[in-house]
């Protein structure tokens, strides 16, 4: 057989019946993914089709993005946005009772982002097709599966046969070489890999990061990755299973336990790419050129070093970006003011993106008139933070720390900012009104965004993480 | 599914690229449990002012672009998030279909999976549309080509399957549903209880 790209070997493995002319794919899907929004009118659609979920136990449910970030009142009421937020969760709540399907709700103690629970209970794991009603899903590539997200209808399909129609997608390999400098994190690589692929670079393809970079980067930092390569259009990224992987998942609930484990680990090294596999397209990155990173205009293909000048507008619509975004054409966004932080979702919502918060903040106080919200992914990273005391860190620096869930990411739960305000966010869209109508969206690293809070302007965190500068001051 | 075979339209332009589908329809309308209604959340903050009244200035409020039902976008429309909301919004809003030199792909998915149609065209037949709002455009499934005014036409691809389920108004489940025998089979071959 031809040399196949991890891709090609997951795809191969789930074919249920072949493409042709007339018909795409039928392809299996191992673990199908819900939450609240894009599942409704699915299960409506099961129901008048008289149809039941053909796989409950490869069907994983959680409450994340309609989700109050607030505590329960003395009440026991949930400061919901509307009656209609809490009737769509009521609606899954409902729907996973009734089709036997497994809900991390809110008595769950491992409730959380759908896309940081799949990982930490150990549902995602190499080598699986991984879909969700969600463009983020792709996160879980970070682990060698093929993951990407699709439509209610889809997911009504997958609910009711555990299949998917599928065209084979092209692939692109992302070659990153070099070692980052101390300061640049994941989201920063991730930002610069998109200002050079471009918001739709991706489209219509698979991407495999690859590499020296990836393989010496932990597994909370390939998600933080692989969660934005729907942010270049593609839908799905890919990251080579490797030890890192696999002590990563070793002893987690839902990963193969003894010999059982033992068979997995060596059928997931077969899975890396083989040497002289083909892809359609090939993009080389520098890791060491990478810089902190944020965005200057209304999508992610606006990425640049935080000290580089914003570039002069092409076109009618980056004026109209550079209008919206109240930047200047010329100047560096280091030093932009700063009304709103928010730290958290399934691109940097973990506990590592929490540490690295932590240790800008510590000790400090953020600067007067800004507001930060610190939402962890998962009940499972609010108690790992809170052990840690990093909770304490966060409120006595003056930031809120919340319940787990999309929060300001999606905005749709009450969590947003005022018209006209900066919002620098560990979040993956900086798209027009996407944080509330208005809001001017600029992503960034945990630390950069840390560092952000402290200085009530875009600041460059290395100013915060350096050592001797901090035995300086 | 009714059937989409031939669509009949005068052409509104939004020639801004990377429409992303928070404009088309901002989350927090994503409350909903059903499909129905989305029409008048499409394109809410571009459409409306903060009083609630129409902006003038949004392209598709102005009267030559009221009751078109064929939408010529810039490049990349549909980007972002997954949600199927954005084609039930277009739908209902009244669009038909949507002409653009790039679609994102879960988007266009989730438009062919509800009969709106999503048409890729070549950069320069894409600019020379969006150069010419207002034109009389006829798209023609079966034949696979938008007729133009005066007696051109500018063909297209489309997917071979979402191509037959347009003309016969018939949707993907009916053909998922028919091949339960070989999902049981492959799930045999690879010890998932069924």
């Amino acid at each position: 057989m031809s040399a196949r790209t991890l891709f090609d070997k997951i795809w191969d493995a789930h074919v249920v019946s072949a493409e042709t002319t007339a018909t795409p794919a039928t392809l299996y899907i191992d673990l199908h993914l819900v939450h609240e929004v894009t599942s409704p009118q699915a299960f409506a659609e099961l129901a008048a089709r008289g149809l039941r979920v053909r796989q409950p136990a490869r069907t994983l449910a959680t409450l994340d993005h309609s989700t109050p970030t607030l505590p329960a009142g003395a009440d026991g009421n949930r400061a919901y946005v509307s009656a209609q937020a809490q009737a769509q969760v009521a609606e899954l709540e409902r729907n996973a009772a009734q089709h036997g399907v497994a809900l991390h709700g809110w008595d769950s103690a491992e409730r959380g982002i759908v896309h940081v629970i799949g990982p930490e209970l150990g549902a995602t794991q190499p080598g699986m097709t991984i879909v969700c009603g969600d463009s983020h899903t792709s996160t879980h590539g970070a682990f060698g599966a093929l993951a990407f997200g699709i439509g209610t209808t889809e997911v009504g399909h997958v609910l009711a046969t555990q299949c998917l129609l599928q065209r084979r997608p092209r692939t692109l390999a992302v070659q990153v070489e070099g070692e980052l400098a101390p300061g640049v994190a994941a989201k920063d690589l991730i930002l610069h890999i998109i200002g050079v692929l471009g918001v739709d670079g991706g489209t219509g393809h698979v991407i495999e990061y690859r590499g020296s970079t990836i393989r010496a980067l932990s597994m909370e930092q390939r998600m933080t990755v692989c969660n934005m390569s729907i942010e270049a259009g593609a839908r799905a990224g890919l990251i080579a299973p490797d030890d890192t992987t696999f002590a990563w998942l070793k002893g987690r609930p839902h990963a193969p336990q003894g010999a059982a484990w033992d068979a997995a680990v060596a059928r997931w090294r077969e899975l890396a790419s083989d040497a002289g596999a083909r892809y359609d397209r090939e993009l080389h990155i520098d890791a060491r050129a990478v810089r902190p990173t944020v965005t200057w205009g209304t999508h992610p293909g606006t990425a640049i070093a935080l000290d580089a000048p914003v570039p002069a507008p092409r076109d009618a619509l980056e004026r109209r970006a550079l209008d919206y975004m109240q930047v200047r054409a010329g100047q560096p966004l280091r030093g932009s003011k700063v009304d709103v932080v928010f730290v958290g979702s399934c691109t940097n919502g973990r506990l590592s993106d929490l540490r690295e918060v932590a240790q800008v903040l510590r000790g400090r106080r953020i600067a007067s008139g800004v507001r930060m919200l610190i939402v962890p992914g998962s009940e499972s990273v609010r108690r790992a933070a809170e052990a840690e005391g990093l909770d304490r860190v966060f409120t006595a620096a003056g930031a809120q720390w919340r319940l787990p869930g999309c929060s300001m990411c999606i905005a749709m739960n009450g969590d947003m900012a005022a018209p006209g305000e900066l919002v620098v966010t560990t979040s993956n869209r900086n798209f027009e009104g996407r944080q509330g109508k208005g809001v001017r969206s600029v992503l960034a690293s945990p630390a950069t965004a840390a560092a952000s809070a402290l200085a009530g302007e875009l600041a460059d965190p290395r100013d915060y993480l350096d050592p001797r500068r901090e035995q300086a001051a | 599914m009714n059937p989409v075979t031939r669509i009949h339209s005068r052409s509104a332009v939004l020639a801004d690229d990377n429409i992303d589908t928070d404009r088309i329809i901002p989350a927090r309308f994503l409350t909903t449990t059903t499909r129905a209604g989305l029409g008048r959340h499409c394109f809410h903050d571009w459409r409306y002012l903060a009083d609630g009244s129409d902006n003038p200035a949004f392209a598709l409020n102005q009267s030559q672009a009221r009751g078109c039902s064929i939408l010529v976008t810039g490049r990349n429309f549909g980007c972002g998030s997954s949600r199927e909301h954005a084609p039930w919004a277009l739908l209902d809003y009244g669009i038909a279909a949507v002409i653009s030199s790039e679609i994102a792909d879960i988007f266009r998915n989730n438009a062919l999976n509800n009969g709106l149609l999503a048409i890729v065209v070549s950069a320069a037949e894409q600019r020379w549309l969006l150069a010419h709002p207002g034109i009389e455009l006829v798209i023609d499934v079966a034949g696979q080509y938008i007729a133009l005014p005066d007696g051109g036409r500018i063909g297209f691809e489309l997917e071979p399957f979402a191509r037959h389920c347009l003309l016969h108004g018939v949707d993907a489940f009916g053909y998922l549903l028919q091949q339960q025998a070989a999902i049981a089979a492959w799930e045999a071959g690879h010890g998932v209880a069924a």
